[in-house]
């Protein structure tokens, strides 16, 4: 895979971006990049870029979160040095956005140093299994949202279209349809499909391009049994 | 099967009150509820709906109380410290007999506390909250699958019985995504005489108000509305028992904890201890008869609870105090791990409290 300089994570809640954002800052890393990732949401205080700090610090990747992340305190700021992502060119950059237009207008304060440097990658998640995205159609209004929010135009698509763990190769097979339609629709390549590791594995030659996720650990991880 | 969606608890929360019926919504964003609110947002003008968002907690279940006086399906969602806010408005609402369903996604408290899951709202939803003698239809949900059905089941009892329903959840199943299906919402419908629908001049006005100048009439109305609330408690009380059938111990857990003593309860068989889960789904009206059951068979009870130990007072009580309770907790937005209830529950074995 060819990669940009930054590459910007953004799409409807839920979708899969943080997940995603950090399994690419992880094969960045990999690779033997020099590789930071930053925590841009300002909307949901949970599930977030910071919950994988232990794992990204072993990789050697930089980690930018807002100061309270985590914490009690629900306070929608970011950090100073959040700048990094979009000033260090030394640096391979990941930006998690948060959900919807509404977690994407905290990105339009880096945009005009985005355009200037004209070395990025702005990618739509797409989880056709989330029920305010079922339709090509519906993935679509949201993108154009998001675009209208942070002045960002997106470059590629991912799908991620998944179940959480009910999710099967099926159910990605299955998505195969309205992801190329949402390319159609909006004229964007589809970078990668991803799914969770066993079921990328199950995939394998079935589908191109698997990028396969490691998922992040919740604390409420509780199988109902 | 019906299809197959991946949903946040809150999300559910939403669709499920859409399917219901409701077109009406009211509040005001609070951490971690807020996806009921953006949810209701996007979805309630394609549909015709209204979703508004007021200027406080108090302002939005006012007009609760005003929308449900028309007889339409009404509801507003808040979380702990949101709740508080609006305990004047459920009291009004309580007295006039509407129906509504409130939503509360509990943090920790007290206070403004933390956005952390908790369970310590659990007085103030079951015992009243707002000022008055009252009670509210209080379910628990303990998946994201659960979100949606009591959602429908609750405006269907508030309908029923003319008074409040209650989703009393928590930050992890407001947040939690999990999949699941809609099945054909049982929309139950009632008449509705008693609404102001407009009386077109061929009828007499219909009056909604919870205030009564003559103390003999107010206190008319409350046992009438007191007879009401015992048919729900003969009728309505839900839970769910595990593996209580040759149990010694019985855990007692609703919501997200139910969910952590149920993997301790299954980690406990497999040392060759009988114990088993008692999961209440209405809180109020609380499952006596489960509970009494049990009281004259298994040796301790172990209530597992997000607070300082709420629940337990209505274990007690429906148990009578036969055998012990103990009790299992984190609070301030923590949650037990399922190795603590498991150890719990051999210190229960044991006999030690």
């Amino acid at each position: 895979m060819l990669h940009k300089r930054l590459t910007l994570f953004a799409g409807h809640y839920g979708s899969g971006k943080t997940n995603i954002a950090v399994n690419y800052a992880l094969m960045l890393a990999k690779e033997g990049k020099k590789v930071c990732i930053g925590d841009l949401d300002i909307v949901n205080p949970y599930f977030r870029t910071k919950d994988s700090a232990a794992q990204l610090e072993a990789a050697g990747v930089d980690l930018i979160s807002p100061q309270y992340a985590n914490s009690n305190v629900d306070l929608p700021a970011l950090p100073a040095e959040a700048y990094r992502l979009v000033q260090d060119k030394t640096c391979y950059a990941v930006a998690d956005i948060g959900g919807d237009d509404r977690g994407a207008y905290a990105l339009g304060r880096y945009v005009p140093t985005i355009l200037e440097e004209q070395n990025y990658c702005m990618v739509f998640v797409a989880n056709f299994c989330r029920p305010l995205t079922r339709t090509p159609e519906e993935a679509l209004e949201v993108m154009r949202e998001i675009e209208l929010a942070c002045g960002l135009p997106f470059t590629h698509i991912v799908n991620n279209t998944n179940l959480g763990p009910e999710t099967s190769a099926q159910t990605l097979l299955d998505s195969m349809e309205n992801a190329k339609a949402l390319s159609k629709l909006s004229g964007l390549p589809i970078l990668f499909h991803s799914a969770e590791a066993r079921v990328a594995e199950e995939l394998a030659g079935k589908l191109e391009t698997v990028f396969p996720l490691q998922l992040q650990d919740k604390y409420f991880d509780i199988p109902e049994i | 099967m019906a299809e197959r969606v991946l949903m946040k608890g809150n999300e559910a929360i939403a669709e499920a009150a859409i399917r219901a019926g409701c077109r009406h919504y009211f509040g005001y964003p609070i951490t971690p509820q807020t996806e009921i609110a953006a949810y209701m947002a996007k979805k309630m003008p394609k549909i015709g709906g209204v979703f508004l968002q007021a200027e406080s907690e108090i302002a939005s279940i006012n007009m609760v109380y005003g929308a449900a006086a028309t007889g339409m399906r009404v509801m507003t969602s808040s979380s702990s410290p949101g709740i508080s806010l609006k305990a004047e408005g459920l009291s009004y609402i309580a007295g006039s007999d509407v129906p509504a369903l409130v939503v509360n996604v509990q943090r920790g408290g007290p206070g403004l506390g933390g956005i952390q899951p908790s369970q310590s709202d659990y007085f103030q939803a079951t015992k009243g909250g707002g000022h008055g003698d009252y009670r509210m239809i209080v379910l628990a949900p303990a998946s994201v699958q659960e979100m949606a059905s009591l959602t429908i089941k609750g405006f269907n009892l508030a309908d029923k019985y003319l008074m409040t329903s209650m989703i009393l959840a928590d930050g992890t199943i407001g947040q939690m995504m999990e999949p699941i299906s809609f099945e054909d919402a049982e929309i139950e419908v009632y008449e509705k005489p008693w609404a102001l629908t407009g009386t077109n001049c061929e009828r007499k006005h219909n009056v909604v108000n919870s205030l009564y100048l003559k103390p003999d009439e107010l206190e008319i109305k409350n046992l009438e509305r007191y007879k009401r609330y015992e048919l729900v408690e003969q009728n309505e009380a839900m839970w769910e028992e595990y593996m209580m059938e040759d149990a010694e111990y019985c855990v007692v857990a609703f919501g997200i904890a139910s969910r952590v003593a149920k993997n301790a309860v299954a980690a406990a068989r497999k040392e060759g201890i009988k114990v088993g889960l008692i999961r209440p789904i209405t809180l109020w009206p609380f499952p006596v008869k489960p509970l009494a059951a049990a009281a004259d068979k298994v040796k301790a009870f172990i209530s597992v609870e997000l607070n300082m130990g709420q629940m337990i007072e209505d274990v007690r009580l429906a148990t009578q105090c036969k055998k012990p309770v103990s009790l299992c907790s984190r609070c301030g937005g923590m949650i037990p791990s399922p190795d603590e209830v498991l150890e719990a529950i051999r210190k229960a074995q044991k006999g030690a409290f």
